[in-house]
């Protein structure tokens, strides 16, 4: 894994791509900075960087459309895979770089609150500002996981782009959506009929297995329509919660406004490891096609 | 060495590689020949685990690549028919990472790469991006990728595609070095280049395995009969006559004639011996000078376009 790393890290700095990310970070939470805790003295480092948080959705794609469908183009993939190393590790490697890159403005923003302090902001707040800084880089993190698995699954560059870009986006206005579909029984059981059938037809483009798929696919359409008929009110707002689930960016609200939620860690760290786990599957999968 | 057992690629209905049984022993040279898509490629690909089979096993030092894979590859060095290399990097940074990657002992690493930089003669341009170097040089850096870790077995997707003559053969060179100390098994559809360096040749077609000898034995067993032209002063007639009786030479035809000379082929047994100087005799008792006589030897050019036609003919019947 280490190798993989540590050429990774290099190559984003050897070319100019790392440094525009760095200083991209720098200019835009720079800004909300001034604006926010400068300008308008507000105390709270936290809150300006949450607002920096629709940043991610566009600079995420352009960071990890290349990371996989680079090395199938170059076809250095060929040496990656035939090299004596898991494929887990060349994923991990790859990942970690990446979010090493990111995690350099974010250490430069742990001295932004300390700056504050100057302004005659209370030290006590520190911590708050601490939290807030580590859930975005969570934040951060889990959107370049979804990235990267969009990255090993697509074959083009530009096609990676925009569908990270349409994930992103999805979950960063899943909770407004959420809150606009109606979340009556019925409502709820046609979208997460509609749900299972995509569900279904993603478990069929994943493994190439008709049977499995149609077997999942129809097993949770059963259980769905005995819940419909013998416990409708279970529905209520059910297809709302699923949607919900998606927001990524939302999430962050909690740890922005002081309070240590440990499920919210949990959540980032969840969608970290399921998208890493698809990507290896992903790649594995490749070599059968 | 390597053994590979009923492996069968399919691509949708597309069958790749078809029930490919191929046994390899330590410290020869194997030449994989065959036109283009003849599955080559692939089946070096499933070798080296870039790929996966669709049926059947191959196993590297008594390493399955499907089960055992980080076991299987630290055997194998593979260039692939695209030389994987990182346009950004220096040929020196680029055989480090590919050394960290194989898992070179860290107080290794430095002198083997200087060595095998040395090897395959990109030393003068270990420095430079390999963006900017030209074919011949990346090939080398590719094959010098293979050779980092000193893997037992060496596997070369066409070498020598895309090379300059002097180039080509400096890499033939190279591979003939490194056949002394490596099981090297390479892919053309070059004959010639299969005939000047392989001990032992498969020639696959259509993801089947055709044949499968040395190249010395392919030729010899392909006809039992020898060809030669020859030019002789004299009337087309007479030559005619006095080739009729003689035992060995079971046809001729006339290929030219040229105010006196008349240039013949000669289809001969190739069991009988000495059939020139008999001819020489012959015609020199007669007063009709043989200008020349050339004995046309078996390309694996021949070989080749017999064994792969022969499968077309199967086909069609089929």
């Amino acid at each position: 894994m280490s190798a993989v790393y540590k050429k990774e890290l290099k190559s984003w700095f050897v070319s100019p791509m790392g440094y525009v990310i760095v200083a991209f970070f720098f200019a835009i939470v720079g800004l909300y900075f001034t604006i926010y805790n400068l300008q308008n003295q507000y105390p709270w480092f936290g809150v300006g960087l949450e607002n920096t948080a629709f940043v991610l959705m566009i600079i995420v794609p352009l960071i990890t459309m290349r990371m996989m469908a680079d090395e199938r183009r170059q076809k250095t993939d060929q040496l990656l895979y035939t090299a004596p190393v898991k494929i887990t590790d060349i994923v991990l490697g790859k990942y970690f770089a990446v979010v090493t890159v990111f995690a350099i403005p974010m250490l430069v923003f742990l001295f932004y609150p300390l700056i504050l302090l100057g302004f005659g902001k209370p030290a006590a707040s520190l911590a708050m500002d601490y939290v807030a800084i580590a859930g975005y880089f969570l934040l951060g993190a889990a959107s370049l996981a979804v990235g990267f698995y969009v990255s090993a699954v697509t074959e083009n560059q530009v096609l990676a782009a925009v569908l990270s870009f349409g994930l992103l986006l999805l979950s960063y206005f899943s909770t407004s959506l959420a809150a606009i579909i109606p979340s009556d029984p019925v409502s709820s059981l046609i979208g997460v009929a509609i749900v299972i059938c995509l569900l279904a037809v993603l478990i069929y483009i994943m493994t190439k297995n008709l049977l499995l798929a149609a077997g999942v696919g129809l097993g949770l359409e059963a259980v769905l329509a005995v819940i419909f008929l013998l416990r409708r009110s279970l529905l209520q707002g059910l297809i709302n919660r699923i949607i919900a689930v998606l927001g990524m960016p939302d999430r962050l609200n909690n740890l922005v406004y002081g309070e240590l939620d440990l499920t919210v860690v949990v959540y980032y760290l969840s969608v970290i490891f399921l998208f890493l786990f698809l990507s290896v599957q992903a790649i594995y999968k490749r070599r059968w096609s | 060495m390597i053994k590979i057992e009923h492996l069968t690629k399919k691509y949708g209905d597309h069958v790749a590689v078809d029930d490919l049984n191929i046994e390899l022993a330590p410290g020869k040279i194997y030449g994989f020949l065959g036109p283009n898509g003849a599955g080559k490629s692939t089946t070096m690909n499933i070798m080296t685990g870039y790929l996966a089979a669709t049926e059947g096993t191959v196993t590297v030092n008594g390493f399955d690549i499907f089960e055992e894979p980080e076991k299987a590859k630290s055997c194998i060095g593979y260039l692939p028919e695209l030389p994987p290399l990182y346009m950004d990097m220096t040929p020196r940074e680029y055989l480090s990472f590919v050394a960290d990657l194989k898992k070179v002992d860290r107080r290794k690493k430095k002198l083997m790469v200087e060595e095998i930089m040395q090897e395959t003669g990109i030393t003068e341009v270990a420095n430079r991006l390999i963006r900017n170097l030209s074919k011949g040089y990346r090939q080398r850096v590719g094959i010098a990728q293979a050779l980092i870790g000193f893997p037992p077995v060496l596997i070369l997707d066409e070498p020598t595609v895309g090379l300059d003559p002097n180039q080509i053969m400096e890499v033939r060179e190279l591979i003939r070095r490194l056949g002394s100390q490596h099981t090297i098994i390479l892919s053309s559809h070059i004959l010639s280049e299969i005939s000047a360096v392989c001990d032992y040749v498969w020639i696959i077609n259509k993801g089947r395995l055709v044949a499968a000898d040395t190249p010395e034995n392919l030729s010899v067993n392909m006809n039992q009969n020898v060809y030669y032209t020859i030019s002789v002063k004299g009337e087309e007639a007479a030559i005619g006559g006095l080739l009729q009786g003689v035992e060995a030479v079971r046809s001729f035809t006339t290929l030219e004639k040229e105010k006196d000379t008349v240039r013949l082929r000669i289809e001969a047994d190739q069991a009988h011996t000495g059939l020139e100087e008999e001819l020489f005799y012959l015609f020199a008792d007669h007063r009709m000078p043989i200008l020349s006589s050339t004995k046309e030897e078996h390309s694996l050019e021949e070989v080749f376009m017999a064994f792969t036609a022969e499968t077309k003919e199967g086909e069609d019947e089929a």
